[in-house]
């Protein structure tokens, strides 16, 4: 019997491994996910070297300094132009823009007639940047009247930081829980990439097998299970290969782009990742070598061990329970088109573990909501990764919640293959007609 | 008598519905078992239960006198009405899986493919694709990898739908030869003509019930009922010789072939008695023709349903 299943099993793999389809698939997506990562990193690098140049025409003795060339703006001084003549070489110059800062008593008055002139729409980086630079002019202008000297001034702007410590006494980080969350959620993510992608393997070769007519040639030498059993296995094996085949060839891609286009792939995350605080640039580079140290030291700190251990266990009770599902939808009906209203429910849970995983569980991993969906077994795989770089026990998951994740996710698991089998078992000698809900409950009494 | 397979009171039903109520059927070794009904009368029910593909719900099925058990799909052969094969598979390696999950070790496979490419001449398919195959090639894979395995008891359901006139001439002749081998074979149908040619045994499933079972030439003996086909050479006054006719014997219908002098007219006896009857004739006029109309399986179906139906 043991063999039945494991020549069940080489079928299914070679069957999937040797379609063309799969083939180009495999060979593709790296070339592909890599273009688009060199491209976005191309675009990015464009836009950030793209400096705008502005003209200043000043006549206003209130800016003087103020004009810094920044990241994206350099300024260009022009000096005895009239409005009109600086317009024109402005444009023939072919700067971004004139800056046109007219004389008046004070500071208020000047910034009131100031002028942006461009040849279209201005960019809202570059009328951000110089309605800020205006901004804090005026704000030390009024404070100034209040009786607030320069020096105080500098002083009051400085930025503040909280601190943040766990109760331990260890110096916690901000944006910790955020990068554990994005590392469980990458696992979770995967998960539910491959539950879909392989679990839609499944479903197709069962639909194959019926309409060509061969399924109760096979169910006659092997038992229903055995043949579900056996394309589970033998369709989830052919994915761990693309999988396997796509991350080493991906990285080795990558690897060949960063060194021959030399991206650095920090211009990609530091923007989005970590938005600009209200200080604007990096104006304690000093601290950044020491905080990098303590993010470092918190990534080394995540259980790595108990996570990929826990890993395997979701993911292999998570892909059974959804493949068996598809398993059992690709039984019930004909072909393809059919299975639309049924696959729908699957998708929804792990959508939903999803959402909740990065809108709730990233803020708040142990909360309410975090620990509902990580115990519920259809979502569970996803969001119990996302919680779980926390570690378990104190601070992290409760161990408790934990264990009854697992044994609820293998209570759920014998009893969604047991169903599925029944419908699987009825469904793959039924032709002709696309069941109903009611019909698929009746044929679980069979 | 030895028996392959026998059938106790089997029931099987799929919810409201009953597909089999209390079949109990003897199906002697070594012959060709026809297993006949209307569709949807439950023959196919009955053929998944052999084939462990269904379980029934209460009865009991020996295969060569053991309770069916798992280990006996090795001695089964089954060709299903609704067959194919994995399209984009090549032939060889597709019966090569096949083979072995009827539990044939790789290398007697092979061996015994290449006897059967040879014998039915597809020798050079063995790395096509079935999708590359017509329809008719594709059918002589099915049934080699139906028989490969050399089991015992070899379902056939509809085996000839499907099959062009000269391939179906072949499998027949298989059919035959397999039997002439020692396998039993249970041949399931509704097309009544192929029965006659193959089958020494017949079961009649209607409605889910067996209404008649037994031996075909025995079946037919019973339901014979004594109507003759007489073909007498008539040079004048038929008419006149019909009447005097009808007077002595029931005489269901009569025909004149002016062209040829010839009138046929079929009769019925009140035994199967004929001697009167010829001696009567062989004064009246040349005999040259005089047959009895023995039912076809066909006819016994047709009655057998519509009486039962009828009945109820």
């Amino acid at each position: 019997m043991a063999s039945k299943l494991g020549l069940i099993i080489k079928r299914e793999y070679l069957a999937k491994v040797r379609n063309r389809s799969f083939i180009v698939m495999t060979i593709l997506s790296p070339l592909l996910i890599v273009g688009m990562i060199v491209l976005i990193a191309y675009l990015a690098k464009v836009n950030d070297d793209e400096t705008r140049v502005v003209s200043v025409l000043n006549e206003s003795a209130f800016f003087q300094t103020e004009f810094n060339p920044s990241k994206n703006i350099s300024y260009v001084h022009l000096d005895d132009l009239t409005l009109e003549q600086a317009k024109d070489s402005t444009d023939s110059l072919e700067y971004y823009g004139l800056l046109y800062i007219p004389n008046g008593t004070t500071v208020e008055e000047v910034a009131n007639a100031t002028y942006l002139f461009t040849k279209d729409n201005p960019n809202t980086s570059v009328t951000q940047k110089l309605e800020s630079l205006f901004q804090k002019k005026l704000r030390q202008d009024r404070l100034q009247k209040l009786g607030v000297s320069p020096q105080q001034f500098s002083n009051i702007e400085k930025p503040f930081e909280i601190n943040l410590s766990t109760f331990k006494g260890e110096k916690s980080m901000k944006g910790v829980n955020e990068i554990k969350a994005i590392i469980g959620g990458g696992f979770g993510y995967a998960i539910m990439m491959f539950i879909i992608i392989y679990g839609g393997f499944v479903m197709r070769s069962v639909i194959e097998e019926k309409t060509s007519r061969i399924i109760e040639v096979i169910i006659s030498s092997v038992k229903p299970f055995q043949l579900m059993l056996g394309k589970i296995i033998g369709n989830s094996l052919a994915g761990i290969t693309q999988f396997s085949i796509w991350i080493v060839s991906a990285s080795a891609l990558m690897f060949l782009a960063v060194l021959i286009f030399g991206i650095d792939l920090t211009t990609l995350s530091t923007d989005s990742a970590m938005p600009p605080g209200p200080m604007g640039g990096m104006s304690q580079l000093g601290t950044m070598d020491s905080e990098m140290m303590m993010y470092a030291k918190e990534i080394y700190d995540i259980p790595w061990v108990l996570l990929i251990v826990s890993f395997f266990i979701y993911f292999i009770l998570g892909y059974l329970i959804y493949s068996s599902i598809y398993a059992a939808i690709g039984a019930a009906v004909d072909n393809e088109t059919d299975t639309q209203q049924f696959i729908f429910p699957i998708i929804l849970p792990l959508m939903l573990a999803i959402y909740v995983g990065f809108f709730s569980v990233f803020s708040n991993p142990h909360g309410p909501i975090a620990v509902g969906f990580s115990l519920f077994p259809l979502t569970s795989p996803i969001v119990m990764l996302m919680r779980l770089p926390g570690g378990i026990g104190e601070g992290g998951v409760p161990l408790w919640q934990f264990l009854s994740s697992v044994f609820f996710l293998i209570i759920t698991f014998f009893g969604i293959v047991s169903l599925a089998a029944k419908i699987y078992r009825t469904g793959i000698l039924m032709y002709g007609k696309k069941p109903t809900y009611k019909e698929l409950i009746k044929w679980l009494r069979y | 008598m030895d028996h392959i397979l026998v059938a106790k009171n089997v029931t099987k039903t799929y919810g409201d519905f009953t597909a089999l109520s209390n079949i109990s059927l003897q199906i002697p070794k070594n012959c060709i078992y026809g297993l006949l009904g209307p569709n949807g009368a439950g023959k196919t029910s009955f053929i998944r239960i052999i084939n462990q593909i269904t379980h029934q719900d209460s009865g009991e099925i020996f295969l060569n006198g053991e309770p069916l058990a798992p280990k006996h799909i090795a001695s089964i052969g089954y060709l299903p009405e609704e067959r194919g094969l994995y399209k984009s598979m090549k032939v060889g390696e597709q019966a090569l899986y096949l083979a072995q999950l009827k539990g044939l070790s790789k290398t007697e496979a092979k061996t015994r493919l290449k006897y059967w490419f040879d014998r039915l001449d597809i020798g050079d398919w063995w790395d096509k694709k079935i999708q590359e195959l017509s329809k008719g090639m594709a059918q002589k894979i099915q049934f080699i990898v139906t028989v490969l395995h050399e089991p015992r008891l070899l379902i056939f359901d509809e085996p000839f739908s499907g099959f062009d006139p000269i391939n179906a001439n072949i499998i027949k002749d298989e059919i035959l030869q397999l039997k002439e081998n020692g396998t039993s074979i249970i041949f399931s149908t509704h097309r009544m003509e192929s029965v006659e040619e193959l089958c020494e045994y017949i079961a009649l499933i209607h409605k889910s019930e067996k209404i008649l079972d037994g031996k075909l030439s025995e079946i037919k003996k019973a339901y014979k009922n004594n109507i003759f086909n007489v073909g007498l050479q008539v040079e004048e006054d038929a008419q006149g010789l019909i009447q005097s006719l009808k007077q002595k014997f029931n005489i269901l219908s009569s025909e004149m072939d002016e062209m040829e002098h010839q009138l046929h007219f079929k009769v019925q006896l009140p035994t199967s008695h004929t001697g009167d009857i010829l001696e009567e004739l062989s004064k009246m006029a040349n005999i040259n023709r005089f047959e009895e109309t023995i039912p076809s399986a066909n006819d016994i179906f047709i009655q057998t349903v519509n009486s039962k139906d009828n009945g109820e």
